[in-house]
């Protein structure tokens, strides 16, 4: 199958949207179907073979933040020609509703066209002067697709219509193999042998406690480390939780170490930790994509201690992609994807003392790590972007007719 | 000759006069002020729904690619209802969205040559060069009544009345240029 996607943003500045395409399209080449992605790039972007440049996007506001969009003319008549060069099966358009390539690529396009809403939000930004524009385009998408339930809801009360539900998958094998960073042990690594000291600290965050007293110390010798990874400002993500069951952990294991990443304030977290543990603790912040696989592989076992409003969790199968024993609050959201506890262990939602207890059986028993390990780069499978890109290859199915491919559009809407 | 007391109290009558007459010619003039501001906020005020209606009629034209349409549809509707709070970030808003639109290559050109391009494009210059003309005029006027109200004599008699206290319109109105 020909398929044409569209990814409305920048293609070399990190995002959801952009990894959602990039990820999709690299499944489907996979399966060996042809793709050609049209993007906003950068001019001196690495585009992978598969992609095409619409040009640069323009920093612009809209609706109350500043969006990089490409639009105008030069982009219109270049997603024209690429329609028209490309002989598409199908076009596939993300964001449609976004002023940017997707909109555009409906307008120039006739034929079946697949929509993929990944935005939610609860303020309505559809309004009587918008409107005409917005459905002009968005009439001509045939089967719409939404990543999550609050796109879903969005699109259903801002734009009207339905779509289904297929949610971002995860690229498990990306996560599979990762040095530790440095200074750290990692999973791997036996107690005693050294550990990777070699390269130099790159994270910049100062706030790595070095390669101290504690290295070496394997987790049955009362070491080992925690790892947490989620915005450290959000409640919900449960931080604090995991913070009171170090604070119990750790005055029991003179080694045991917590390694945090995510956006949030570092100072703030580290300033609710006693000051003596203080030194074992460390707040990467932000990480590069590579860092965070890197700091999935090491951690003995990673804690994902949130209180609720999940509805999938996509760290906790990035972190089983990894490999990593999975410590889990017994939310819905994951004691499905960790197989009622098969393929991790769950703990009462917000109880500190079980996260602790639990932490602590895990750290003793490197056996269990292991096949908890094995247990979750299984369950994980299920939400590969293999998965993902098979359901969305049978909405492509259901859209095209024979004979049918996309045309470049008559002039105008 | 009349009594001493005579020509002192003629004397206490004129001071008293003079002030008066002061006093009134300066309440005057800080009257003539806030006019001034009044006058000046009206030209500015039409001066920023003529950009956002010429906008929303660009938009509309299907003279650009829908995509552009949104993006200036939605920054001047935003400007149009924006409340009183937010209306000088929704004005911004709309001179950054102008000038992404018209400041990309070719652009002006491109548009130029569909029928009646021309002339919207020129509307949209001149709207915009006349918000940067009222703002300008505005933000005077008000600093010229601020300065008035500052001085001793109308702080301490209640010349100026219920007039409010004039603010500055603040927003980045960099006209887009073609």
């Amino acid at each position: 199958m020909r398929v044409g996607i569209v990814c409305p943003y920048t293609w070399n500045v990190p995002g959801g949207v952009q990894q959602h395409v990039r990820d999709l399209a690299e499944a489907l080449v996979g399966f060996g179907h042809h793709v050609s992605v049209i993007t906003p790039a950068d001019d001196d972007a690495q585009l992978p073979e598969y992609a095409v440049s619409a040009g640069r996007a323009v920093p612009v506001p809209y609706n109350g933040s500043v969006a990089r969009l490409a639009f105008g003319f030069r982009s219109a008549s270049r997603v024209r020609r690429w329609i028209h060069e490309g002989g598409f099966d199908v076009l596939h358009v993300h964001e449609p509703a976004a002023p940017s390539l997707g909109l555009l690529a409906c307008w120039a396009a006739d034929g079946p066209i697949v929509g993929t809403f990944h935005a939610s939000y609860t303020k309505s930004r559809v309004v009587s002067v918008t409107a005409p524009i917005l459905q002009s385009g968005l009439e001509k998408i045939t089967g719409r697709i939404a990543v999550s339930e609050a796109a879903r809801k969005t699109l259903v009360e801002h734009l009207g219509g339905d779509a289904v539900l297929i949610p971002n998958g995860v690229a498990t094998e990306r996560y599979a193999m990762a040095d530790p960073l440095p200074g750290w042990p990692g999973r791997d690594a036996t107690a005693g042998t050294g550990p990777h000291l070699a390269t130099a600290p790159h994270l910049g965050t100062g706030s790595l406690p070095g390669p101290g007293p504690h290295l070496g110390t394997g987790p049955g010798e009362g070491g080992g480390v925690l790892g947490f990874l989620g915005r450290m400002d959000e409640p919900r993500k449960g931080l604090q939780v995991l913070l009171r069951a170090f604070e119990i952990l750790a005055r029991r294991r003179p080694g045991l170490r917590l390694l945090l990443a995510g956006p949030g304030d570092a100072d703030d977290v580290v300033a609710r930790v006693s000051p003596e543990l203080r030194d074992r603790v460390a707040v990467l912040g932000m990480v590069s994509e590579a860092d965070k696989i890197r700091a999935y592989h090491s951690v003995d076992v990673f804690v994902a201690p949130n209180l609720g409003g999940e509805s999938f969790g996509i760290v906790l199968a990035e972190a089983m992609s990894a490999g990593a024993p999975i410590l889990a609050s017994d939310i819905e959201a994951f004691d499905r994807v960790l197989l009622g506890g098969r393929a991790g262990v769950l703990f009462p939602v917000g109880d500190a003392e079980a996260l602790a207890a639990s932490a602590a059986e895990l750290l003793d028993d490197p056996a269990r790590r292991k096949q908890l390990s094995a247990e979750a780069r299984a369950a994980v499978r299920r939400y590969d972007w293999s998965a993902v890109a098979r359901d969305v290859l049978r909405v492509y199915e259901t859209v095209t007719l024979p004979g049918t491919t996309v045309v470049e559009s008559g002039r105008g809407a | 000759m009349l009594p001493d007391w005579i020509y002192d109290l003629l004397f206490v009558a004129a001071v008293v006069f003079l002030v008066g007459v002061y006093v009134s010619w300066r309440a005057t003039r800080l009257d003539r002020l806030h006019v001034r501001v009044e006058t000046a906020r009206a030209a500015l005020d039409a001066a920023l729904v003529r950009r956002a209606a010429v906008t929303l009629e660009l938009a509309a034209s299907r003279l650009l690619d829908p995509a552009t349409s949104l993006v200036l549809a939605t920054a001047a509707h935003e400007a149009r209802t924006a409340d009183a709070e937010s209306r000088e970030f929704a004005e911004s808003d709309l001179s950054r969205a102008l000038r992404a639109v018209v400041d990309q290559p070719d652009f002006a050109a491109t548009l130029a040559a569909k029928p009646d391009g021309q002339a919207v494009l020129e509307e949209l210059t001149s709207a915009s060069a006349k918000v940067v003309y009222a703002r300008s005029f505005y933000n005077d006027a008000v600093a010229s009544a601020r300065t008035a109200r500052r001085k001793l004599l109308i702080r301490v008699l209640p010349l100026a009345g219920r007039a409010a206290w004039p603010g500055f319109f603040e927003i980045d109105d960099d006209p887009p240029r073609p």
